[in-house]
Parts: C-alpha cells; structure tokens; sequence
C-alpha cells in the first residue's frame, strides 16, 4: 500500500543523504590545490589527441534496442506470473506462447546475424 | 521473550508512542520512525561493506600466497578503517573539461543505486524495510539506477578511456538484464507473488527455490554478476585495456565511492541470491525465535558472496564479443526455455490428482527432473559445438640434430699397461 | 490540502519544470538527463495513485531502458556538447504554437464534457489482488492484444534490424 511507497520514498531520500553527505565531508576535509597540469585529461601520460566524444559503431546501439524489446516484453509477464493458481490451463499456455514468440524472435535475429560481433 | 520475538515492531511502536506523547501528529511521528529506520538499514548496509573489503583482500592474499593485511586490529581485521581516513583526506581533482553535474553525480547514483535495494530485503519474518508487492521489479529498477551511475561517470569525465568504458558498460549492463528478469521470473511463478518476503514465506513452507530451478538460480548469478562488473565481467574497467574504464578521472573519496558501491552491490546481490533462491531467512526454529532468521540470512549470503569472491579471483576478463555472445546465445535462450517449462510443469502438477502427502514431492520431482534434462541438454550441445579438435597432424616431429653415436668405451689403462 | 495533494503538486512541477529543460537544453546529454528526472515525476505520480506496478514498469521500462538507449544514441552522434550558437526557435515558431493552443483548447474541451470524471469507480481490491486481476485479464479479456502486442514488437525488432544493419554491411 502507499505506506510502503512512503518508507521507499523516505528510502530513497536517506540513500542520497548517506551517498552525498560523506562526498560533502572529504570535500571539505580535502586540499583543494588544482592546476592546469593536474586537472588535464589523464591517457596514460600522452596528451590526448582530439574530441573526446567520438563516434561510436552502431553495433552497440543494435544490442541496446534489441535488449529494450525483449524487457518490455518481459515485463508483461510478471502479472500473468503472479496470477499463476487463478489462470486456467489455457491461460498459462498463451502465457507460454507469448515466451515461444520471444524465443522466435531471438532465434530470428540471431538468424539475421544481429548477435554477430564483428 | 515478546521482545526478542519482535524487537523492531516493540522499538518502533514505543518511539511513535514517545513522539506522539510530546504532542506530534501521529501520522508525522510515524515518518519519523520511518526515517530513523531507514537511516538504520542503510547504516548497517553501509558498516557491511567495512568488513567485506577486509574479507575479500584477506581472500585475494591467501589465494595469491601473500598474508593480505594482517597490521591493524585483530588479524587485520579494521584495515579499512585507517584507508577511509586517508581516502576522506585525498584531493579531489576534476578533470579540465568535466561535464560537472553528472561527474558528481555519478559515484551518489552508483553507491545509492545498492543501497536502495536493501529497503525490501527481508532480514527476518517480521525485520524488514518494507515488503512492496512489486518488490521483485523494484530491484530491476534500482539496479538499472546503479548502471546509469557508471555510463554518467563514463560520459561526463571528458576521457576517451571512460567513454569506451562507459560503452561496454552500457552494452554489458544492458544486454545481462535480460537473462537477470526471465530468471527472476522463475521465482515468481513458483511462489505467485512478487514481493521479497512472500517469495521468502512461500520458500519456508515448501523447499529453497534453488532445489526446484537450479537452472534459474545460476543463470540469476550470473548475470547479476554481470551486473555488477566484477571479474570475469570486468571489462567496463578493464585495469590492462583501458586504465580503470569509467573511474580513471576520478580520485578521493569520489573514486573510493564507486570501490564501496561495487562491493556493497556485490554484497547485496549475494543477499538477493539467498533469499530468493536459498530460503532467505527460513531454516529451523525460525518460526519461535524469529531473530535467528538474521543469521541464516547472514551465513547464507556470506556463502553466496565467498564463491563471488572465489569467482573473481580465480577467473580471468572475457573478451567483449564472448560477453556478448555468452548472454545472447546461451543466457537468454536457456533463461526463455527455463521460464516455459516451469510455468507448464507448475501448472500440470494439480491436474495429476495426487494426495496431499505427496503432491509436494513430486513437484520438486518434476522440476528437478526438467533441469536436468535442460542441463543434460544443453551440455550435450555445448559439447557438439565446441569439441576441444586436435590440431591436424602435418607430418611426424624429426629432430634437428641428431646426437653423435656414443663414443666407444675407452679401455681402462690398467688393461694397457703391461 | 493534505500530504497527498502537495506530493502529487510537487511531482507535478518537477514534471512540467524538467520537460520544459529536455527542450531547451543545448547538450543532448543534459537533455537526456531531464528527461530522465521527468519521467521518473511520472512514476512518482503513478505511485500516488496507488498504482505501484505501473509505477515500477515506469522506472524498469522507461529509465532503465528507454532512457539509457536515448544516452547511447546521443553518444553515437557527433555534436553533443552544443557548439551551435544559432537559435534554437524555427522561424515560424509562432504557428507551432498556434497548432499546439488550438489542440490544447481541442483537449480541454473534450474532456471537460467527458462523463468519466464523475462517475463513481467501483472500488479496488487490495493492492496484491490487483496485480494478479492484471495478470488474469491479460490472458482472458485481453488475450488478443497481448499476443498481438508480442507480434508487434517482433515486427519493430525486424524493422530496427532492416534500417540500422542491412544497410551497414
């Protein structure tokens, strides 16, 4: 019920609260002496050639939206197993073919050679 | 008696009672006690973390046949306290160029990102944050917060090293949280309830969850290792590639902030893993003396986390393709395959019309018999695929230099001489 | 005004103050970023109307997913940082704005007329019950779209595959 909610929203607070504070703290306890030299990008001692934000390949981005896909169907799932002993037989069942469409398409897309590497 | 029964339920009610006794409402006298609870958790979650990083470095200096820190306290046992001191007192140094914002925000999301998974961790039948009906969800969720943590800290630090280690852990942390729902979806189906301490409860009335799918407690390891980053799914931070991935601008207590979220995560997915598949708190007496459930709960998890440990240690850094293709070709499947067989067996057994004596014997039955026919299964394709060849024989070994015939044994001068 | 009321119109101004930043921020980061802190106001919101499982699927499907896809594809493009100065209004912002009044005064009116917010809802279960009436209905009542729904994504996935990789080999 809703005072759950509040103790995670009070939760959440008190985390923040315990991973900011301490980061406060060493700020303050700390030295503070920067200078260009120090603060300049670290790559293993050679001075860095370039933007830093350079493109990436779209590979990365293939996994990522395949993932999404597979979640949100995922997600649609947990009602149907929470509901399990009030489903009939046919219930379940669709529930498992809805998995079986998940398992097509994973075999479709390995198939495509998306899970390729390259 | 009645307090070592409940000592949370007793010392919450008397604090409310005391503050609604000096005039406050009671609904903000009940904030309040939720706040001081709150605090305490994540205290406790937080004083954990201390002793973890002593045990896994004792671990790591016997394995590697070193003594590991053994100077300050009791067997070296308060060695992270002088640490802390020095990292609190370290400079911090912002990177020229930093996106600063995000910078700062990123080590907060990634120690905050575990330490909220600890709101619904059950700790005993009635020691527990809260027990949300989503509660299973909710540690998706959070674990999500923790991986958005890293890709700012990546992305913000204006490093090519932290970006490319900002990407794999995007793809890594992404791709292993498919195979991490489909196997807690396993518990759910087997216990009808998505909150934490009902999984627990209904694990304390049939048998552990890890007798019933084996096959979903090991893919849910896994990949919340993953999940993690730690070795042999360390290539986010990869020390030898790319100098510490994500974390390479950071310094002070901000770099010493991600070192606690990593461990205090680990520790807490080694909680995650007893509970939801080793009983949580369930074991004997637990129904008299609930208190005893911290214990088991304790030992448990310290159980789960050695082998993490163990895990670390002894294996080494998988190439970002065989990451990948491990959780795509094999985690996923097998996760997909797991999720249809239990919910047909599960929903199969009543039909069989067994006795009550028996019925529940079977079920574990059934179940442990279709993992493993899935194990048995799965390694008979493993081995079909990955036969170990011998390499090809190109011709037979011919030495290169042939040693000299063995001289011919010289006379002894005791025969020349006349 | 009781605790409820000022929760829900402080997530509500996060919400409203947050997608107002994704628009106007010049770094795409930053704008994912406000975005991301709107719609978990959103989740906020869900959770004050007590339903927590939507609330959740928010947080697990839109911020760990959806957000994080749209900072992995702002990184695959070049010009994060924002080093256009030019404007950031098109020239005829004015009848985009026009459009949006009318369509805004469109909804207004609608709804407005909509018997559904005085009716009397029937009133819930417990929060446990609700989820697995969730779960129930989505393989009785609403099985067709629920399969459909898992069809649909399988097609986005064949489409997603088609614009982004055929073309790459």
């Amino acid at each position: 019920m809703q005072t759950d909610w509040l103790y995670i929203g009070l939760f959440l607070v008190v985390a923040v609260i315990f991973a900011g504070a301490p980061l406060i703290i060493a700020g303050l306890l700390s030295p503070r002496k920067p200078n260009p030299i120090k603060s300049s990008t670290y790559e293993c001692g050679i001075e860095t050639v370039g933007e830093t934000w350079v493109q990436f390949k779209a590979q990365y981005y293939i996994f990522a939206l395949t993932f999404l896909i597979f979640d949100v169907e995922i997600v649609f799932l947990f009602p149907w197993a929470v509901a399990f002993d009030q489903l009939t037989l046919f219930g379940v069942l669709s529930g498992v073919l809805f998995v079986f469409i998940l398992f097509a398409e994973l075999l479709a897309a390995w198939r495509k050679g998306v899970l390729e590497w390259v | 008696m009645s307090f070592l029964n409940d000592p949370i339920g007793i010392i919450g009610n008397w604090l409310t009672n005391l503050m609604t006794g000096w005039g406050l409402a009671p609904g903000f006298a009940q904030v309040i006690t939720m706040t001081i609870g709150a605090f305490v958790l994540a205290m406790s979650g937080l004083m954990l973390v201390v002793f973890t990083i002593v045990m896994e470095r004792k671990l790591y200096g016997r394995i590697q046949d070193r003594f590991g820190p053994n100077r300050i306290g009791p067997w070296g046992l308060l060695q992270t306290i002088p640490d802390m001191i020095k990292i609190f007192t370290k400079e911090y140094i912002t990177p020229a160029g930093a996106d600063k914002v995000p910078y700062n925000l990123a080590p907060i999301l990634s120690v905050g990102g575990a330490l909220m998974v600890w709101a619904v961790l059950p700790f005993a039948s009635n020691i527990f944050g809260t027990d949300i009906n989503v509660g299973v969800l909710y540690i998706v969720a959070v674990g999500a917060i923790g991986a958005l943590g890293i890709i700012l800290a990546g992305w913000a630090s204006n490093n090519k090293y932290a970006l490319v280690g900002a990407i794999r852990a995007v793809s890594q942390v992404v791709s292993f949280e498919v195979p991490m729902v489909l196997a807690l979806l396993v518990p759910v189906i087997l216990a009808r309830a998505m909150g934490v301490n009902s999984i627990v409860d209904a694990q304390s009335e049939s048998v552990w969850y890890f007798l019933l799918s084996p096959v979903a407690a090991l893919i849910f390891f896994i990949s919340s290792q993953a999940e993690v980053g730690r070795a042999p799914f360390d290539l986010l931070e990869a020390e030898s590639e790319i100098v510490s991935g994500f974390q390479v601008e950071y310094s002070g207590l901000k770099f010493g902030w991600f070192f606690v979220g990593e461990f205090l995560h680990a520790f807490t997915i080694s909680a995650l893993m007893a509970t939801l598949f080793f009983g949580g708190w369930s074991g004997p007496w637990v129904k008299a003396f609930p208190l005893l459930g911290v214990f088991y709960l304790l030992i448990k998890s310290f159980a789960v986390y050695l082998i993490v440990i163990l895990m670390r240690i002894a294996l080494p850094r998988l190439r970002i393709d065989q990451m990948l293709n491990f959780n795509w070709k094999f985690l996923v499947p097998l996760g997909l395959v797991t999720v249809m067989m239990t919910a047909v067996i599960e929903k199969a057994m009543p039909l069989l019309n067994v006795s009550d004596t028996w019925a529940p014997f079977l079920r574990v039955g059934a179940h442990l018999l279709v993992n493993l026919i899935i194990i048995w299964v799965v390694a008979v394709i493993l081995r079909k695929t990955f036969a170990r060849r011998e390499p090809p024989v190109v011709g037979q070994p011919r030495p290169v230099a042939v040693p000299p015939p063995a001289p011919a044994p010289v006379e002894s001068p005791a025969a020349e001489m006349p | 005004m009781g605790a409820m009321q000022i929760l829900f119109l402080l997530a509500a101004a996060a919400v409203l103050g947050a997608a107002i930043l994704v628009v106007t921020s010049r770094n795409l980061v930053h704008a994912a970023l406000w975005l991301i802190v709107a719609l978990f106001g959103v989740a906020v919101v869900y959770v004050l109307l007590n339903a927590g499982f939507f609330a959740i699927v928010q947080v697990v499907i839109y911020i760990g997913a959806i957000a994080i896809l749209f900072i992995f594809a702002v990184m695959l493009t070049r010009q994060i940082g924002g080093k256009d100065g030019g404007s950031q209004n098109h020239s005829t912002w004015w009848v985009a704005a026009l459009l949006s009044l009318l369509l805004m005064v469109g909804i207004v009116w609608i709804l407005s007329t909509w018997q559904g917010f005085a009716t009397e809802l029937p009133a819930l279960a417990n929060e446990k019950e609700l989820i697995s009436e969730l779960g129930k209905s989505l393989v009785s009542t609403y099985l067709l779209p629920f399969e459909l729904a898992s069809v649909l994504l399988v097609a986005a996935l064949i489409g997603a595959i088609y614009v982004s990789w055929e073309k790459s080999r």
